[in-house]
């Protein structure tokens, strides 16, 4: 079945303590030449029967509407993949 | 009078508010997320806790659930609604209230008897306190950083949408120091503390006087009982 990726990141204005945190502790264990980490969300979302216009319509609306705030996040990318990474809900 | 608590899958404070309300002297009425009858109430509580555990964002699954489509259209009409932590998380992402929630910049769960300035006493939950009189709540959370962008911060500063401030230490890095807002009516509040935690000699916050005595959370429900009446 169709699989969509579609991946979230706080806006870039938007103080990320998780990655913060991520890139102190990379500092820390010797990881220097890397300076800082943001965190996002990535979902993958399987598409039951055909995929049509509709289809990238209403995704872009949950995207949107539901798997961001806009408020504090944008969605960076909307990708159909083959598969996903083959995990089961 | 009776005041309507909604418990969604997560909830934890939704007794704790329903007790509170009783103890205020009106009518508590437990609500459930997944139904589509706010029963008559007059004004309505969205308890704190970890509604779905949080995923998502913090509030984000809790404000689709079937009873939001009557919260909002009963706030739209002017009901009187008071967000406490996941409440107010939820109220965001309803966009009931303005702004939204992220991570405390100190990337860990605070709980401390917080300190606050009533910025605007003029809400439907507020009017019981003086304007800019300093309260102590219990405050507990790790997504309480309120956050907007510049335009919608002085927006509502302007406004007077600003409900309450935190005093003395900013426990989250919220914008302006910002622990609560209204809307634009003021008859919907959402803030990080917990009011219902304030409510009885012995179980409250630590004061100046004696431990645990802290009963400024009482004043949100008869603030709201008595606009309702009025």
């Amino acid at each position: 079945m169709p699989v969509f990726v579609v991946e979230v990141m706080p806006k870039p204005e938007i103080l990320d303590p998780q990655g913060k945190a991520v890139a102190g502790a990379l500092s820390r264990l010797g990881h220097t030449e890397f300076s800082a980490v943001r965190m996002g969300k990535r979902f993958e979302v399987t598409v039951e029967g055909p995929v049509t216009a509709d289809t990238h319509a209403k995704l872009e609306e949950i995207a949107r509407e539901i798997l961001s705030n806009q408020v504090i996040e944008d969605v960076v990318s909307i990708t159909e993949v083959t598969g996903g990474t083959g995990g089961t809900a | 009078m009776r005041i309507g608590v909604i418990t969604f899958p997560g909830s934890l404070d939704d007794r704790d508010a329903l007790r509170a309300i009783r103890i205020a002297g009106a009518e508590p009425v437990s609500l459930w997320h997944g139904e589509h009858d706010l029963q008559g109430v007059d004004a309505l509580v969205l308890p704190g806790g970890f509604s779905y555990g949080d995923y998502l964002r913090a509030g984000a699954i809790a404000s689709h659930a079937p009873i939001m489509a009557e919260v909002i259209d009963a706030a739209n009409k002017g009901m009187p609604v008071l967000g406490i932590c996941n409440g107010f998380q939820m109220l965001a992402e309803a966009r009931l209230v303005p702004g939204a929630h992220t991570r405390n910049d100190v990337q860990h769960f605070v709980r401390r008897d917080q300190h606050l300035s009533v910025v605007n006493n003029t809400t439907a939950w507020t009017t019981k306190f003086g304007e800019n009189e300093e309260i102590i709540i219990p405050l507990k959370n790790a997504d309480g950083r309120f956050i907007a962008d510049a335009d919608t911060i002085k927006r509502i500063e302007d406004n007077g949408q600003v409900t309450f401030r935190y005093v003395g230490l900013n426990p989250n890095g919220s914008a302006d120091d910002i622990a609560g807002v209204s809307n634009e009516r003021g008859n919907v509040v959402g803030l990080m503390p917990h009011p219902e935690h304030a409510v009885e000699p012995g179980f409250g916050p630590d004061t100046a006087t004696h431990m645990r005595s802290g009963l400024d959370g009482l004043r949100f429900f008869t603030s709201v009982i008595e606009r309702v009446l009025a």
